[in-house]
């Protein structure tokens, strides 16, 4: 990309902004984000982010965006994943390993049922986007 | 089809030592009975924390926090939130309890936590910068870089009180204008990424989660000082952390965040990697500078300070890495704002990584001012299988240990200090009964001997010498005036120390004598460890009453120690015994004592 000047940042951000707001029913979009910080990491989230990938090319689910990102600070609850569709709460699993991350996809994103016993607290309010939720 | 709502019931081992199975199975009758089963979905959930307040019951979408929650209060819960749509009161979470230390507008409603520092991570992908700008990132530099002045910009740390997170609490402020102020080139301005106390990865973290916030600081201040090169000192040993910077410097550079002529504004700015090979002396800010400079990480006398004369003897800026991601938002919000959060002299918030002795171990940042109780029973989740809480170890091989009696201490800068540790960079270790003072102790005191440059005297032959008076002592070999010789040694260190590893170095042993010093008598006087954890004073017998010959401690052995047959007492050889305590933790008869 070319450099840019202060109205390309400004444009840009309002563009990734819509981008990432994109919650639209319409579009069914499901976005699956997987904490991969070195803890995470550690406790096979690698795994955990193939087996949903594996699973959601196996039954041809093309709606679903799998996407990555840093950690959330619950260690405890290693391999953690956020869960975000327009019909169901968002919601984070924490102690998700591969078996897991298929009956999420079966349960959460297809049956529209949450799963038992690895729901966790999101840890704080957003600061940065407080009025979304 | 979706569910209306969803009530999550918390499935923590405190909750549900509190009957929160019974509220479980309540609601799921509740809502057959009244035919909702179409409607909601009640779920078991894993430990939401605040465990003080179990059992714990959200209803979503709305967020509904419900706190000691009984399982009589089912019905209602049903029948008003669920049926008519209205938020039981009675059982809420009130907001304001726990958030006296953040009085901003963010708080609307029940958080444990408050997160500025580590307000991206979990939520953006760390190697795609449009998420970060997406979040009002780079929108400080803007604000920087067209619409304040230099002066402000220090100004409105100095309403912020930001004060450095790196342990020792200087104000950002004073750092910044005092390399402002000096008329020299070229300026630096560095991150000390050199994260070393065991336990800690508060940095790591933010690295790897938010790498951006880190650079924009970065920038902002070299805009301030007038400085154009930055670089951040990371250790080797954090490679996920390092390819994630390296990844963010690259996309910085390609959209002209980084390089020269910045968004158009005329301000040049580069940042580099330097990678150190995990000395702890060298997160010591002139040791860190001679390591860059490519000398042996050792620290000099000071001054002059870094800000005057730091690397290549010229004006360096040097933060740690949660000082640096703090800065972005300070700019965008606003110092006024920071100032509202936190206690009177210490503001804003402080990441902990909670460690040990914890039920829910991570990564936390409250607003300063918060207590250890809050931090350890609430967010932590209190002590797991049961055990008694012992101490909180902060501030690393530099800090000390914080007893039971001052669990409702407000944690900032000075009330640490006070009780005899340090804020640190933030590690938090809990302790529960099992743990031995002494044994701990030790441990620092053989990491801070590692970890000595050796350059002066008090700390490379001090922290030696009180290093094997505590060798003695857990061995229950040391004599009364070991102690006092502790002492002496401990306060010529802390005063004569060339720099901050061996001024701090006594700091394990000076708290736990002052808090726990009849532990220490315990080894030395009566040749016993309290917590049975030194090895050379207890022994494992079995009692031969309650031994029923199962002969899983004898499997269990890994020294084949315990001999004996089936159905007959067995008997442990303390000659051949390793102390490893495998047969007491795996008898379920009890039969195994420790004495």
């Amino acid at each position: 990309m070319a450099k840019m000047t202060l109205d390309d940042l400004k444009k840009f951000r309002a563009e990734k902004k819509r981008e990432m707001d994109m919650r639209d029913p319409e579009q069914k979009t499901v976005q699956i984000i997987v904490g991969m910080g070195t803890s995470g990491i550690a406790a096979g989230a690698k795994e955990t982010l193939s087996a949903f990938v594996a699973e959601l090319d196996e039954r041809g689910l093309t709606n679903v965006a799998v996407r990555q990102t840093g950690s959330l600070g619950l260690d405890f609850a290693e391999p953690t994943v956020e869960v975000v569709m327009s019909d169901m709460p968002t919601v984070i699993y924490g102690r998700v390993d591969a078996a897991v991350a298929r009956q999420i996809v079966q349960k959460h994103i297809i049956g529209k049922v949450l799963l038992e016993d690895h729901i966790y607290d999101r840890p704080a309010a957003d600061i940065v986007d407080t009025q979304k939720r | 089809m979706a569910y209306k709502n969803y009530i999550l019931v918390c499935g923590g081992t405190g909750c549900v030592s509190n009957r929160a199975d019974e509220i479980y199975k309540n609601l799921v009758k509740e809502t057959e009975t009244r035919g909702l089963t179409g409607d909601v979905q009640v779920v078991k959930t894993g430990c939401f924390g605040f465990c003080e307040r179990g059992p714990i019951v959200k209803i979503l979408p709305e967020e509904a926090f419900y706190v000691d929650v009984k399982p009589e209060d089912a019905a209602e819960l049903v029948s008003e939130h669920i049926v008519k749509g209205r938020v039981v009161e009675r059982l809420r979470y009130k907001d304001a309890e726990s958030h006296a230390h953040a009085r901003v507008e963010d708080v609307s409603f029940y958080q444990k936590q408050f997160r500025i520092v580590l307000r991206n991570c979990g939520a953006i992908n760390p190697e795609n910068v449009g998420e970060y700008i997406a979040r009002d990132g780079y929108k400080a530099l803007e604000k920087v870089l067209f619409e304040m002045t230099p002066d402000d910009v220090i100004s409105e740390l100095k309403t912020a009180g930001l004060r450095g997170r790196g342990g020792a609490g200087f104000p950002t402020h004073m750092k910044w204008s005092f390399s402002r102020q000096v008329k020299d080139d070229p300026k630096y301005v560095v991150c000390n990424a050199d994260e070393g106390d065991p336990g800690a990865y508060m940095d790591r973290s933010v690295l790897e989660g938010d790498p951006h916030s880190v650079l924009e600081g970065m920038m902002i201040c070299g805009h301030t000082v007038g400085a154009h090169q930055g670089i951040i000192y990371i250790r080797a040993e954090y490679p996920l952390a390092i390819h994630r910077l390296e990844v963010a410097i690259k996309q910085a550079k390609e959209l002209g965040l980084l390089g020269s002529n910045i968004l158009g504004s005329g301000f040049d700015f580069d940042i580099e990697l330097r990678l150190g090979a995990g000395a702890f002396v060298c997160g010591e800010e002139t040791a860190l500078l001679a390591s860059v400079e490519g000398e042996r990480g050792m620290p000099k006398p000071r001054p002059p300070f870094p800000a005057v004369k730091g690397l290549w003897k010229k004006p360096t800026v040097i933060n740690n890495v949660e000082t640096w991601a703090n800065i972005p938002v300070i700019i965008t919000r606003g110092g006024t704002w920071f100032s509202r959060i936190g206690t009177d002299k210490s503001k804003g918030t402080k990441v902990f990584a909670l460690t040990g002795k914890i039920t829910n171990s991570g990564l936390v940042e409250v607003p300063m001012g918060t207590t250890l109780r809050d931090i350890i029973f609430n967010i932590g989740g209190g002590i797991p299988n049961g055990k008694k809480f012992k101490a909180a170890q902060t501030g690393g091989p530099s800090g000390g240990m914080i007893p039971a009696q001052y669990l409702d201490t407000p944690i900032d800068y000075e009330h640490l200090q006070e009780l005899g540790s340090i804020m640190g960079s933030g590690g938090m270790i809990i302790m529960d009964e099992d743990d031995c003072a002494v044994d701990v102790t030790k441990f620092y005191l053989g990491f801070t001997v590692d970890e000595s440059c050796g350059k002066c005297a008090p700390c490379r032959i001090g922290g030696r010498k009180l290093y094997n008076i505590l060798d003695r002592i857990s061995k229950g070999t040391a004599k009364t005036e070991d102690i006092g010789t502790m002492r002496t040694i401990g306060h010529a260190m802390q005063r004569a120390s060339l720099c901050g590893l061996g001024q701090t170095a006594p700091n394990p042993i000076m708290s736990t004598l002052r808090y726990f010093e009849d532990e220490y008598m315990a080894h030395i006087r009566d040749g016993k460890c309290p917590a049975g954890k030194c090895k050379d004073l207890i022994q494992f017998s079995i009692i031969p009453e309650k031994c029923i010959g199962c002969g899983l401690c004898a499997r269990r052995c890994p020294v084949n120690a315990i001999t004996g047959e089936r159905r007959q007492p067995y008997l442990i050889d303390n000659s051949a015994c390793i102390k490893c305590g495998e047969c007491y933790s795996v008898c379920k008869f009890d039969a195994v004592i420790r004495a």
